[in-house]
């Protein structure tokens, strides 16, 4: 059993001739906090979707509590305890807020523990997780009546049914008013206290900086740099390069 | 309501649709009743793919084709009573089923059609090449001309396919309300987010295309001994893959009622315009309604019943 959650090693992947990353190393300890930056077209997206089994990495390897992850699909590793929410909400649009979390109570927490909940404590699950999330009020609404902050609300609230140990925020505030992206980040810090490790992908610097204790640069597909978020925003080559001077 | 009360009542239903056609006493009531169901089922397996999971499958004649024809080489080899016939059938399809979506699944939207479409028409080449089954002749199947306990061999026919509606329906049914319908739909509405949500999408589609083919060939086992002479052309007829589409799109795909009510509505309006127009205008008129239903309801029957009832604009 290794001391870390998450190891990425050498990671790289490239689309044809275009190398969307290259090399990146990362270790995520339990129950950190994580803001992941960079500008736009730097790979994050790329790297969740690696790490999540949505793309199949060129190099590297991809470790979860020890376990090597090439080749898993990505259902596996959700089940395996690795959650996440899009960058753009991508709801069952046909359920209900509340079926649009009996999908991952049903996939992912029956099949992990062998033993079936029953009707009723789905049912109790569900209400605890719009309850966390504030959306009890919408349970029995469609997507299509959600506004964006609860649509990402809904998003959120689907990854954490899976009972994640490590949940992956895909810009889940973009596009969001100040107050709308406070109300996320209280969230995310308050998923974090019942121990659930986050990685947070962001643009929006304010949120990063009151969310993140340790800040990971990625440009043009590398890491640049990796440590505490003042540091970090310290760092020369990071200000050259993210912020454009 | 659990799926055994479910099964009971359509079967009490089944036993009453019987009694009242033995009632009557007209054959054609039999004869055209067999063809409406037999579209019940068929329309009924179509969703179970292209309804729950979103696929639409354009080869269902393919399928059907694959039961009628596994009935015409049985006949020939080792005759068997109708319901192995439709048992083999149902495994053959089946597994048709399961190769099918094992090779085109990764595919998906219209490729996924196109394929299903070129596998309906590699089948067709194949039996036509294969003179054990009557290749391009055709194979003629002399049926029994009666059947202990109900006489007539059409009666049996009828209810036969009745059995299998009951079941199919049953099917659809439970398949909507379990796990399995919850993960089928999770795929329809975005296949990205139900793997996140831990939904084994490959698995499940091949679930689907595996039990959508087998009702199909199931549907089809029967046909050589109702027709009495099946060709190439006219079990894998366009006709059978426009209707096992059109149906639900017509009834509505997200439920188990809409395929039988698009079934029911189209097999019988087809069978009117048979008897009173002519037979080639029951392509034209399934054409019509789907432009129809397109335009005015394109959630089919049950979508515009739903809506009236919401009130919804």
């Amino acid at each position: 059993m290794s001391a870390r959650l998450l190891e990425v090693e050498n990671l790289g992947k490239r689309f044809d001739g275009f190398i969307a990353l290259e090399g990146i190393d990362l270790e995520v300890a339990p129950g950190e906090r994580v803001g992941l930056i960079g500008p736009n077209g730097s790979g994050k997206s790329t790297l969740v979707n690696c790490l999540c089994g949505t793309l199949v990495n060129d190099t590297g390897r991809v470790r979860f509590e020890g376990r090597v992850l090439n080749g898993l699909p990505a259902h596996e590793r959700t089940r395996l305890g690795i959650a996440r929410s899009f960058q753009l909400p991508r709801p069952f649009g046909s359920m209900s807020v509340a079926e649009n979390l009996r999908v991952p109570l049903i996939y992912t927490v029956n099949a992990r523990r062998g033993a079936k909940l029953s009707a009723g404590e789905i049912g109790v699950r569900c209400n605890q997780l719009l309850d966390l999330v504030g959306l009890a009020e919408m349970a029995q609404r469609y997507p299509r009546d959600l506004t964006q902050v609860e649509m990402r609300k809904l998003e959120l609230a689907r990854a954490m049914a899976t009972e994640p140990k490590l949940l992956i925020a895909d810009e889940a505030m973009a596009g969001l008013s100040q107050s709308e992206v406070e109300d996320i980040v209280k969230l995310l810090i308050r998923l974090n206290e019942r121990g659930i490790t986050v990685i947070l992908i962001e643009h929006i610097m304010r949120a990063v900086m009151s969310f993140s204790q340790r800040l990971v640069v990625l440009v043009s597909g590398r890491k640049i740099a990796d440590g505490q978020p003042e540091e970090v925003m310290r760092d020369p080559e990071v200000e050259r390069a993210y912020l454009g001077q | 309501m659990r799926s055994r009360v479910f099964f009971v009542i359509a079967l009490a239903i089944a036993v009453v649709i019987f009694a009242a056609a033995r009632a009557i006493d007209n054959d054609y009531i039999f004869f055209a009743g067999y063809t409406v169901l037999q579209f019940v089922v068929l329309a009924t397996a179509w969703n179970i793919l292209g309804g729950y999971t979103g696929y639409v499958n354009f080869g269902s004649s393919a399928f059907f084709a694959l039961g009628a024809y596994s009935s015409v080489f049985f006949h020939k080899f080792y005759p068997l009573p109708i319901p192995i016939l439709i048992a083999i059938a149902a495994v053959i399809s089946g597994i048709v089923g399961l190769g099918m979506g094992y090779l085109t699944l990764r595919l998906r939207g219209a490729f996924f059609a196109i394929a299903t479409l070129a596998l309906a028409i590699v089948l067709q080449t194949m039996i036509v090449n294969w003179d054990y089954v009557g290749g391009s002749r055709g194979a003629y199947i002399v049926r029994p001309p009666s059947v202990e306990f109900l006489g007539n061999y059409v009666h049996y026919l009828f209810l036969v396919m009745l059995l299998l509606t009951v079941i199919a329906l049953t099917v659809a049914r439970a398949i909507e309300h379990s796990a399995l319908g919850y993960g089928f739909a999770a795929i329809r509405d975005d296949e990205l987010a139900a793997e996140a949500a831990g939904v084994p999408t490959l698995r499940l589609k091949l679930a689907a295309t595996t039990i959508s083919g087998a009702f199909m060939g199931m549907a089809g086992a029967p046909l050589p001994y109702y027709i009495g002479f099946l060709q190439p052309s006219s079990a894998f007829g366009l006709e059978y893959s426009v209707n096992s589409i059109a149906m639900p799109m017509i009834g509505g795909t997200s439920t188990w009622v809409g395929p039988l009510i698009g079934a029911i509505l189209l097999g019988s309006l087809q069978q009117i315009a048979t008897v009173t127009i002519s037979s080639a205008v029951n392509l034209l008129l399934v054409g019509l309604l789907l432009v129809a239903f397109v335009i005015i309801a394109p959630n089919g029957i049950v979508g515009l019943a739903i809506r009236l009832v919401r009130g919804k604009p």
